[in-house]
């Protein structure tokens, strides 16, 4: 019999975690003597007051979609991926090439073809981790943090010395075509009646992000593949005993998930700077590791802890801008949300399932 | 390349290993002990804040010693409250632990300090100063003869410059750190202790068996793990610079687990990798880039060496690397 009914697993437990590092948060804000409820408020305000304020929420929720979906995925089958942040970053690169190099007729179709590009380049630099963990047993975690830094020192020599353009000063590509300049949302909403912030990034890309979590949806539980990925994240020996090989799973799980941190880049390299720069990814990748514990490498989860995360970046964001806070205690909230729904799960849940179980004593 | 840039070179080298090595062999305590520990980052992160911080105020660099290693030990206690009493996933109890101490160093120091996220600069009492040992030619020197220190040195005999250079004129902790090395391969394996915290970190089932705690020797490994981070942190902020700046560990908490595994949890060869790796970012610090006959050696592939060898060790083509056997995962007494 379960210790618990599904609910709680899914709603009530992630609550409590969540407000538990809202507590501490809290608690933080006061000890460097600022308000917290002031902070509360002035997050709110600009990040969902304004189209302005939503449009860089949504901005940065899309981000977040692609990585928590990508560390969902590879949980999924027991994977724990920490090297988004490489993985989106190798994807920008592809993502550039493509549209530096390639002319398009249509934003559609570079969207497509840029979104290939950077898809590819993700999954292939997941691949060796992949193939390291699948075929000589070397911990993906540890190969993945390497290939975090490996992917920044890449980036750094690719924009230094071969993507620069000449006589640039900073390290960063020239600006892509016109043609492969995404729509933003005040674009897209517009004909429609609706009057979105003209500055704010949020972008077509988005779509593609709420499209990607239907897709994840659809992959992991209703077909094969999912399963054996599920069968794999469950028991080893028992996916092995149904004929399901470690092996292929392991590599294809972490070109799906390198592929969707690479996809990253649609919305942060071409929707948003339409150039490469140095630092595009902005510790999204590891974000998505919040995003995924949070969202209990659920799809729809992941799907409102990204939007969780893009209010508390946008909000973070004007709290630096208007009060002595800076932005870094967003780093905090995120390091304390890992830390209780992820690390300290236990502490919340065995208490909760106590409570269950003497109910349910009570009851019967 | 002339003997002295050499000898200046690895006298960097000694520098930049020295965090290294207490934090990879704070990572040996720990995982040794079967715990798994990608926090090592961020306690070295939270010990420099807290170290420079309190020299600051305080003007006493002991004090702030003190105040770093506390700080990573309380970080220690965190993961492990998190990993060995509540039995939850050290790799993410880690990564938390290092956001955690990006976050909040920053935070503290704005709100303390208002420069931007750093201390003050330290003065000459706030930090770890070079000691000269007898016979070495060291600043004393220098102010009597009334010549520059690199002038005086330059003239001297090799042996002295090797001397001078190389092996005197370090910090304290430079010395800790190269002691601690022979230290912990004798708690480890010549003491009842250091038996115990192997075994543990293999067959925990087998210590409990014996009756002894496996939850106490946990912790008792992370603590130890936690005040050699709290040093290494400590040493970042007041011995190699003066003062705590933003994200100044800059992945040395990685390279310090990456050097870990190229020693395959192994005091002595720990202490080879260190230097290794302490070795490319000297030069890496030095030259722009590196000329080898013909073909330029670019800087960027200085800075990810140390990662891409991990990778090659980790691919087994260069001997396996074997983890501890129960390395990762929570132990569960049996009732």
């Amino acid at each position: 019999m379960e210790k618990m009914p599904k609910w709680a697993d899914v709603v009530l437990i992630p609550v409590i975690s969540l407000l538990l590092a809202a507590i501490i948060s809290a608690l933080v804000i006061l000890f460097i003597g600022e308000s917290p409820t002031e902070a509360l408020s002035l997050m709110v305000k600009g990040a969902l007051g304004s189209t302005y304020g939503w449009g860089y929420t949504l901005y940065y929720a899309t981000n977040f979609l692609f990585t928590g979906l990508a560390v969902a995925v590879a949980a999924h089958a027991g994977l724990f991926n920490i090297g988004g942040e490489g993985q989106a970053m190798i994807g920008g690169l592809g993502l550039a090439i493509v549209c530096l190099y390639i002319p398009f007729p249509h934003w559609s179709i570079a969207l497509l073809v840029a979104g290939l590009g950077a898809g590819l380049f993700g999954a292939a630099w997941a691949a060796i981790p992949a193939y390291l963990q699948a075929k000589r047993g070397s911990h993906i975690v540890i190969t993945t943090i390497m290939f975090n830094f490996i992917a920044a020192a890449v980036l750094n020599y690719m924009l230094v010395n071969a993507l620069k353009p000449k006589g640039a000063m900073d390290p960063s590509t020239a600006k892509f075509q016109e043609a492969a300049q995404l729509p933003s949302l005040h674009e897209i909403l517009a004909p429609i009646g609706i009057e979105f912030s003209k500055s704010a990034p949020a972008n077509v890309t988005l779509f593609v992000g709420l499209a990607a979590c239907v897709v994840v949806w659809g992959l992991i539980w209703h077909t094969p593949l999912g399963h054996e990925i599920r069968a794999l994240g469950k028991s080893e020996r028992g996916a092995v005993y149904a004929g399901i090989s470690p092996v292929r799973t392991i590599m294809v799980t972490m070109l799906i998930s390198g592929a969707l941190c690479g996809l990253m880049a649609t919305n942060n390299v071409m929707g948003e700077a339409e150039r490469l720069v140095l630092n595009a990814t902005e510790g999204a990748g590891f974000i998505g590791i919040a995003v995924a514990l949070m969202g209990r490498n659920h799809p729809f989860g992941v799907f409102l802890a990204a939007i969780l995360f893009g209010f508390l970046y946008q909000g973070g964001a004007e709290l630096a801008l208007w009060t002595n806070i800076p932005s870094e205690l967003i780093v905090v909230i995120q390091a304390l949300v890992i830390l209780f729904t992820g690390a300290l799960d236990n502490m919340v849940r065995m208490p909760i399932e106590k409570i269950f179980i003497a109910l349910r004593k009570e009851n019967a | 390349m002339d003997f002295l840039t050499l000898i200046q070179v690895l006298d960097s080298t000694v520098r930049m290993a020295t965090p290294l090595l207490l934090a990879c062999l704070a990572g040996l305590f720990s995982e040794r002990a079967g715990i798994f520990d990608i926090g090592l980052e961020g306690k070295m992160l939270m010990a420099a804040f807290f170290s420079a911080a309190i020299a600051a105020i305080t003007g006493n660099v002991w004090l702030g010693l003190l105040a770093g290693i506390a700080a990573s030990l309380a970080l220690s206690a965190l993961h492990g409250l998190a990993s060995i009493t509540f039995r939850g996933n050290q790799l993410i109890s880690g990564v938390a632990l290092n956001f955690l101490a990006s976050g909040l160093t920053v935070l503290i120091a704005e709100s303390w300090f208002q420069q931007g996220g750093r201390t003050p600069s330290l003065l000459t009492q706030g930090r770890f100063n070079g000691i000269e040992l007898p016979f070495a030619i060291g600043p004393t020197d220098a102010e009597a003869a009334g010549r520059p220190l690199s002038e005086l040195i330059a003239n001297a005999n090799v042996v002295q410059q090797l001397y001078s250079e190389l092996i005197s004129g370090h910090s304290i902790l430079v010395y800790v750190s190269f002691l601690a090395v022979p230290l912990t391969w004798w708690v480890l394996f010549r003491t009842r202790f250091g038996l115990r915290l192997r075994a543990v970190g293999e067959n925990p089932a087998a210590v409990d068996t014996a009756g002894i705690s496996v939850v106490r020797l946990r912790f008792a490994a992370i603590a130890i793990c936690g005040l050699l981070c709290g040093i290494a942190g400590a040493y970042l902020a007041t011995g190699l610079q003066a003062g705590f700046v933003k994200e100044m560990t800059s992945g040395r908490g990685y390279i310090a687990l990456a050097a870990l595994i190229f020693a395959k949890w192994r005091p002595w060869h720990a202490l080879g990798a260190c230097l290794l790796f302490g070795l490319l970012q000297a030069v890496a610090l030095r030259f722009q880039s590196i000329q080898l006959g013909g073909f330029t050696i670019p800087v960027q592939v200085m800075d990810a060496l140390p990662y891409i060898l991990t990778v090659v060790i980790l691919a087994g083509f260069v001997g396996r690397a074997i983890p501890p056997r129960a390395g990762g995962q929570p132990y569960v007494k049996e009732r």
